[in-house]
């Protein structure tokens, strides 16, 4: 009996998913809103709240925050990141600054403490490279100017969250000062040697993996990443990180195969993740956090399109290019919900998780409108202005 | 020429050239095999006004195009360099009294130095025809050789 309603929620479950995929599909728009917003849907509070599958749906959410981090691990390699660091580090500290600081001040406003405040930071800082990579290919910006710019934003964002992650799981565990501080050397120590293997031993971890057989390739690939993820974990880097350290290692034609292998199993847990985060919300608990959430979405707006701005001037775009470049960096997604799901299990306050909820539901649909608007709107102002010049 | 290279991580490379003429055309390399040609606006050097998104099978095609078209030229070029070399399609008209004999009859080449190095004959081309190739009023003969050695032959096709 309990076997036969777990089947058939999970049935249910991935058919919704599957059938709001379609619809995204449809409307060109990101299926991570869509996602969460079924997850609002099941979970306690919702219209349809599920009974027995939420174990499962729990585990592959873990799973899920794993392949997500793999994968853009495997979308870079290690030379690439260190050259990236290099060169577009004043920019990207610039996004940092500007980014966190609405998130850090809202958390401080609200009085929920320093740790929620750091958490908050992430929350409002991280573009989805995921939805920004999607539109640039949409909208055919890939040739642009600032498009270089925007991506490399996007490498030192996805670097920033291999140190972030660890801090915040080290002060979320609730260590003290001295405890922290060993943590996070642990955690440091942890990232330099799998960061050290990636970039000198790379090889090696790539001939270990590699196999002819499709299937040998996935399983060992899999095993590979949840463990050092596991291991991580234990160590208190978060899983996250290791397995996105696991996808710099690989690389080349290997790392190829491995993405085509992993893609579909990222895209099934991955959806499993958004929505075990939108189980977690209580829907009731989205209407009092609205406003904030929207003040939130504004601020993040603005302190996006000032980074795009400064950013891509600084590589000596014009105008309709740093409008674009802020444009592209709006939209927020994955990587905001993985932090926001790292401060709910280690129970903050309650209100963070709704927050970052709408906060990412508002961002992740206004930002690629917002990237498909911006640029016939700066040509009509550019315009309407160059006129009493000419005439 | 001017070609700027533009890493684009996560992605692949872009490849941008701009032309004499001041327009720029960009092909950005995905590392998945997939090709975007992009030109850029005319007024706005920043800006994609067209992307057209090709295979890996597609864009070798569009390369082997741009590349023999630029062969073809090369060897026109090379052709104009060689000074005194001319190349001349005559044609054997009915009544001509080589209409029905051998290529060797003509002994072209021992008479004027220019060689006959191709016929076409009914849309196909014989490269290369040997000394006892047939000749038939109608079929167009390829001369290579000095302006003097074509003419030559030119007279001896109509005259015997």
């Amino acid at each position: 009996m309990h076997h036969d309603t777990i089947l058939i929620e999970l049935g249910a479950v991935i058919l919704a998913l599957g059938l709001l995929g379609a619809l995204s599909l449809r409307f060109s728009i990101s299926p991570i809103p869509l996602y969460l917003l079924a997850g609002l849907a099941f979970g306690a509070g919702g219209v349809l709240p599920l009974t027995t599958s939420t174990e499962f749906i729990s585990a592959g959410a873990e799973i899920g925050v794993i392949l997500l981090l793999f994968t853009l691990g495997l979308e870079y390699t290690a030379p690439e990141l260190v050259g990236t660091l290099r060169s577009s580090a004043p920019a990207g500290l610039i996004d940092l600054v500007l980014n966190a600081a609405p998130g850090v001040a809202a958390a401080l406003i609200l009085g929920w403490g320093p740790v929620a405040a750091v958490a908050m930071g992430g929350i409002t800082y991280v573009t989805s490279s995921g939805i920004t990579a999607k539109v640039l290919g949409d909208l055919g910006w890939l040739g642009n100017r600032e498009t270089p710019v925007v991506l490399s934003l996007l490498v030192f964002e996805d670097l920033m969250m291999a140190l972030y992650l660890p801090i915040l799981t080290a002060l979320l565990a609730g260590v003290g000062l001295l405890g922290g501080a060993a943590t996070l050397a642990v955690a440091a120590a942890t990232i330099s040697a799998i960061l050290l293997v990636a970039l000198r031993y790379g090889r090696i971890v790539e001939r270990f993996v590699a196999s002819d057989s499709d299937e040998v390739l996935l399983l060992k690939v899999l095993g590979l990443t949840v463990l050092v993820a596991g291991v991580a974990e234990l160590l208190q880097v978060s899983a996250a990180v290791g397995a996105f350290l696991v996808g710099i290692a690989l690389s080349g034609p290997l790392a190829h195969t491995a993405r085509e292998l992993l893609t579909p199993l990222r895209d099934l847990f991955a959806a499993v993740f958004f929505v075990f985060f939108g189980l977690q919300t209580d829907p009731r608990a989205l209407p009092p956090v609205l406003g904030v959430a929207a003040l939130l979405a504004l601020a993040g707006i603005a302190s996006k399109m000032a980074t795009g701005w400064l950013a891509a001037r600084r590589a000596g775009v014009a105008i309709t290019g740093r409008v674009r470049a802020g444009a592209a960096l709006l939209p927020r997604g994955e990587f905001n919900i993985v932090i926001a799901g790292l401060a709910v299990a280690a129970g903050t306050n309650a209100k963070l998780g709704p927050l970052a909820a709408a906060y990412v539901l508002i961002l992740a649909v206004a930002g690629p409108l917002a990237a498909r608007g911006a640029e016939p709107l700066v040509r009509l102002y550019l315009r309407r202005r160059s006129k009493p010049a000419t005439t | 020429m001017n070609v700027e290279r533009t890493d684009l991580p996560g992605i692949g490379t872009s490849h941008v050239v701009t032309t004499a003429r001041g327009r720029r055309i960009g092909i950005v390399s995905h590392r998945s095999g997939r090709r975007d040609l992009v030109i850029y606006d005319k007024e706005d050097p920043d800006t994609s006004v067209v992307s057209v998104a090709l295979s890996a099978e597609e864009s070798n095609a569009v390369a082997e195009y741009l590349g023999t078209a630029r062969i073809v030229e090369h060897l026109a070029e090379l052709q104009r360099q060689v000074t005194g070399l001319v190349t001349e399609q005559l044609v054997i008209a009915p009544g001509s009294p080589y209409d029905g004999r051998t290529l060797g009859d003509t002994a072209a080449r021992t008479r004027t130095g220019a060689s006959i190095v191709a016929v076409l004959r009914g849309g196909t081309v014989h490269a290369s025809p040997r000394p006892d190739f047939g000749l038939h009023a109608g079929d167009l003969i390829v001369v290579v050789g000095t302006a003097a050695g074509t003419e030559g032959v030119a007279t001896l096709l109509t005259d015997g």
